[in-house]
């Protein structure tokens, strides 16, 4: 260690001097009067402060230990009640606590150490301008003059303006592999992402069936007033095949039946069966799926952003951020009397985009 | 007088080796001694950098059990409610984490604990670095990594919350593909080429992945050392005090103090985040099932640190402009694009914006206190305000139920505050910074009001006024304003024009806004003869009659007289009264 205090300081040199070698480069500042702990002047406290500080170290180790028997002896299913944070898992509030508490012993033993023992006369040390001397600067600007020269960089314009637009151009291709982040399906062949997000499932005649259930819905299982979360009947074999939920991300309706006279207005005309309506549950908004049904005003809530549609409105908009009514479904019945669709969505379901007209 | 110990041979024959070949005892001599100053509120910083370091370690762990994986599985782990359930492997993954892997949840808790203190703390060290002004000449550069860090802190974080692909964080990321879309031109070819198709898609899990722990931490680890050795070069700010200057550093040496206090406040930020994490439930991914594009649970609130953007997207009125077969969907556009870009360019800049309306091109090594830069804390304040009001309109929902209001007079009262609160509370705070700086100047012209009420002998009750100690006395008179612009001349003295005639006149207003109005401190005359009077007057045992003329008893600036019933005398007070008052 003797090498390190024999350099002299030469950052800070000019001042300082009749130090101790920890102080190198430092004055203590004069005007702050300094008062003495009782550590620095009863060496019993200091002795005190000292066992302090180990006895936080060793509880440290202790915690360690018993990580390592909670670890192993506590099953990891059983639960413990614990006043205000309730039922909690016994394993993981045990481990929790004995490694936060090791950690935490570690750090309150190192910041006692500092406070007590360690010396608490705050010093001094002067600061430089940061811009570099006037020298440094000439020095490099004549290196850069010399590079240039030497280069020809400047006189060389037909390779200084080769070079740069090499540099221009050599990112492309980095960029343009970025295309086949998205490889289109097999149905999607041709088909713009816009194209894409313009159809669903839906086809005339698909039947309506209930989400989870997959049962086909008739008119007399929805009471007035009711509501059912709706798929197409093939999502399932789509879901199967696709591997994902994309089709269930812009298939899924929900029905609501209300008296036929309480609807003051549709999409389209006579798109209702005997005063059951299907929408899409896709918020147009930015397209979380929409399920808070209010009976008595017939509106839609969206949990996310709060945007409210009147179902018995045509879906309109009638607080909120989103901006385009809820895309309705035309429904009829089979000849089997269940619910089918009687087309696609006429509109795109969802978040508005660009090339959406 | 020291003894060397045989570890300290060893070390020191190692050190000698790495400095033969590379020179590092050069560092170690400049450094090993080098001042830190010391304020409670450098610890934030600190903070910050400490949970990210958790954030890490508890990371790598999460990384070992983590199955970034889209595929479809049916659980059958030990969390019963779910068993037989289909989701994704992410998300079973994610859910053995918590039941099957001992202190897994532990350390998915800490993960998470210590991101959300990350984040905050970053917020509260960047307002600690605003409103002192720390910003300034030198360190911009470090202020602007600081926002790009900021930025990182955000998108590390949201692309966490979207990992386990439980149904929140699945409907956030919903959001985010929903405010992709929205963008003009690109957004939907984007949204496609992130998800690789149409959302949910299987392939956004897996990306997203790789942008959580490999881009962003690289990015925030190479941004976070850069931070660092610019702190370490410049020299860290202080707060005024005795002693302190804008040329000095005042504080604890790196070896011992500083190393011992940075280094145990470390353990003691890691101890707490293991026992908030051991301790706390966040995120029970386990309650929400797993994601499906078709469902939502009310109440979904993201993380804090989101929530001032679904704020914004919950206040913005319905606004959709339909041009040449195109969309503009300003709905989304507006605050989930445009707002956070302004904002955070704004931030990014501001250290220029000021500098460029001040004009103050001086090195800045010596805080400033928030009330003598009232115009920058009022823009400080006032954009908390903005910030906090879109943070409410995220909570709108769990308002409306707590309070029994309706969701949208909430919003209809926050679309009007949120024009009316921020200029108001930027009136405000300007006032009240300059009020503290008049009270400061009569604080150097009178002393302080030490709260004693002494009764004069003819009955007249006065305060007794103290005169400052050094402490006080040095942190008032450290503030230094800037001066303000001249007034541009339309033309030079050759009567030519001056092309920069306007630009000269709003720099001119605008560095009269920023320090103009400053209550100037009184000169060091006045200074010393207002702290020689209060002193003075504290100690004379004048005689009754000198105080019969009521005249020379209001000039007395609260003087004290002495009677019998006093403890003890005036002078014996100031002369054991705090440290430093005696000139």
């Amino acid at each position: 260690m003797s090498d390190l205090t024999q350099h002299t300081n030469s950052h800070d040199s000019g001042h300082a001097h009749e130090v101790e070698p920890a102080r190198l480069g430092h004055s203590p500042v004069a005007d702050i009067p300094h008062r003495p702990r009782a550590t620095d002047t009863d060496p019993r406290m200091a002795r005190r402060a000292e066992r302090q500080v180990a006895a936080m170290f060793v509880l440290s180790m202790v915690f360690v230990v018993l990580f390592v028997v909670a670890y192993i002896a506590i099953d990891k299913t059983t639960s413990v009640y614990i006043p205000v944070l309730g039922d909690v898992g016994y394993s993981q509030v045990a481990l929790g606590f004995t490694l936060g508490a090791a950690v935490f012993l570690i750090g309150a033993g190192a910041i006692q150490w500092a406070k007590k023992l360690m010396p608490d006369v705050e010093v001094v040390q002067e600061r430089h301008d940061m811009a570099s001397p006037k020298d440094d600067s000439t020095l490099a600007a004549a290196n850069y003059e010399r590079g240039k020269e030497e280069s020809g960089f400047a006189r060389y314009t037909i390779i200084r303006r080769t070079l740069l637009a090499a540099l221009a151009l050599f990112p492309i291709p980095l960029i343009i592999m970025l295309k086949d982040l998205w490889v289109p399906g097999p149905l999607q062949q041709g088909k713009s992402p816009a194209q894409i997000l313009s159809t669903t499932l839906w086809r005339k005649g698909t039947r309506i069936v209930s989400d989870g259930t997959y049962q086909p819905v008739k008119a007399t299982d929805l009471p007035v007033g009711g509501l059912v979360s709706a798929v197409p009947a093939d999502l399932r074999e789509v879901e199967e095949v696709d591997g994902n939920l994309n089709a269930r991300g812009k298939a899924a309706i929900i029905l609501v039946r209300m008296q036929p006279d309480q609807i003051r207005s549709q999409q389209g005309e006579g798109w209702d069966y005997q005063g059951i309506l299907a929408y899409s549950k896709i918020c147009t908004h930015v397209g979380c799926p929409i399920a808070l049904y209010e009976q008595r005003t017939h509106h839609l809530l969206c949990p996310c952003h709060q945007s409210t549609f009147d179902l018995a409105d045509a879906g309109n908009v009638v607080f909120g951020p989103a901006a385009r009514s809820m895309p309705q479904l035309p429904i009829g019945v089979d000849e089997e009397g269940y619910l089918v669709a009687m087309s696609d969505f006429q509109v795109p379901i969802g978040p508005s985009f660009w090339e959406r007209a | 007088m020291t003894t060397t110990s045989p570890v300290e041979k060893i070390g020191g024959g190692a050190a000698t080796y790495v400095d033969q070949r590379l020179g590092s005892n050069k560092f170690l001599a400049r450094n090993l001694g080098k001042v830190f100053p010391d304020h409670w509120s450098f610890m934030l910083g600190e903070i910050a950098l400490y949970s990210f370091v958790v954030v890490l370690i508890t990371g790598v762990f999460l990384t070992l059990f983590y199955k970034p994986s889209s595929l479809d599985v049916i659980y059958d782990g030990s969390y019963v409610p779910l068993k037989g359930i289909k989701m994704t492997e992410a998300y079973a993954s994610s859910l053995n984490l918590s039941f099957d892997i001992r202190g897994g949840l532990l350390l998915r808790q800490m993960h998470h604990w210590a991101a959300l203190i990350f984040v905050g703390a970053i917020a509260v060290h960047m307002f600690r670095v605003f409103f002192t002004g720390a910003f300034r000449k030198p360190r911009e550069f470090n202020w602007i990594i600081g926002v790009a860090l900021t930025t990182m802190a955000l998108g590390a974080g949201f692309s966490g919350y979207s990992l386990p692909d439980d149904l929140l964080s699945g409907t956030g990321l919903q959001i985010a593909r929903g405010i992709m879309q929205s963008i003009p031109v690109v957004g939907t070819w984007m949204a496609f080429l992130l998800f690789g198709g149409e959302f949910p898609g299987t392939d956004f899990i897996s990306r997203l992945y790789a942008v959580h722990i490999l881009l962003i931490p690289g990015l925030i680890l190479a941004l976070v050392t850069v931070h660092l050795m610019m702190v370490w070069t410049q020299k860290h700010t202080q707060f005024p005090g005795p002693g302190r200057t804008n040329d000095n550093v005042v504080g604890y040496p790196l070896m011992p103090v500083y190393m011992a206090k940075a280094g145990g406040f470390f353990f003691i930020v890691f101890g707490v985040i293991a026992l908030i994490g051991g301790l706390v439930t966040i995120n029970p991914i386990w309650l929400f099932g797993p994601f499906t594009p078709d469902q939502v649970s009310a109440g979904s609130q993201p993380d804090w640190y989101i929530g001032w953007l679904d704020g914004a997207l919950r206040m913005m009125p319905n606004i959709e402009s339909h041009l040449f077969g195109f969309t503009i969907s300003w709905n989304v556009l507006i605050p989930a694009a445009i707002i956070p870009g302004i904002l955070f360019t704004a931030l990014a800049l501001y250290p220029f914006l000021e500098a460029w309306a001040t004009g103050d091109k001086r090195e800045h090594n010596l805080l400033e206190r928030p009330r003598n830069a009232p115009t920058r804390t009022a823009i400080g304040v006032m954009s908390i305000v903005f910030y906090m009001l879109l943070w409410i309109g995220g909570a709108n929902d769990i308002l409306a139920i707590t309070f029994g209001l309706s969701i949208n007079s909430i919003i209809w009262a926050l679309r009007i505050l949120i024009f009316v609160l921020p200029p108001l509370s930027f009136v405000i705070t300007r006032r009240m910074c300059l009020g503290l700086q008049r009270r400061d100047r009569e604080k150097l012209l009178h002393g302080y009001e030490s709260g004693r009420i002494l009764r004069l002998p003819h009955g007249e009750f006065i305060e007794v006024h103290q005169p400052l100690n050094t402490k006080e006395m040095a942190v008032i008179t450290s503030k230094v304003d800037v001066p303000v612009l001249p007034v541009p001349a339309k033309t030079d003295a050759d009567g030519v024009a001056n092309k920069f005639y306007l630009v000269d006149r709003l720099r001119h207003s605008l560095s009269s806004f920023f320090y103009g109005t400053n209550i100037p401190l009184p000169s060091a005359a006045e200074i010393e003869a207002g702290q020689h009077h209060a002193t003075h007057d504290a100690i004379e045992e004048a005689p009754l009659h000198a105080y019969e003329d009521r005249d020379e008893l209001f000039n007395a600036h609260g003087g004290v007289l002495h009677h019998p019933g006093m403890p003890m005398t005036n002078m014996e007070q100031v002369e054991q009264g705090p440290a430093g008052t005696s000139h």
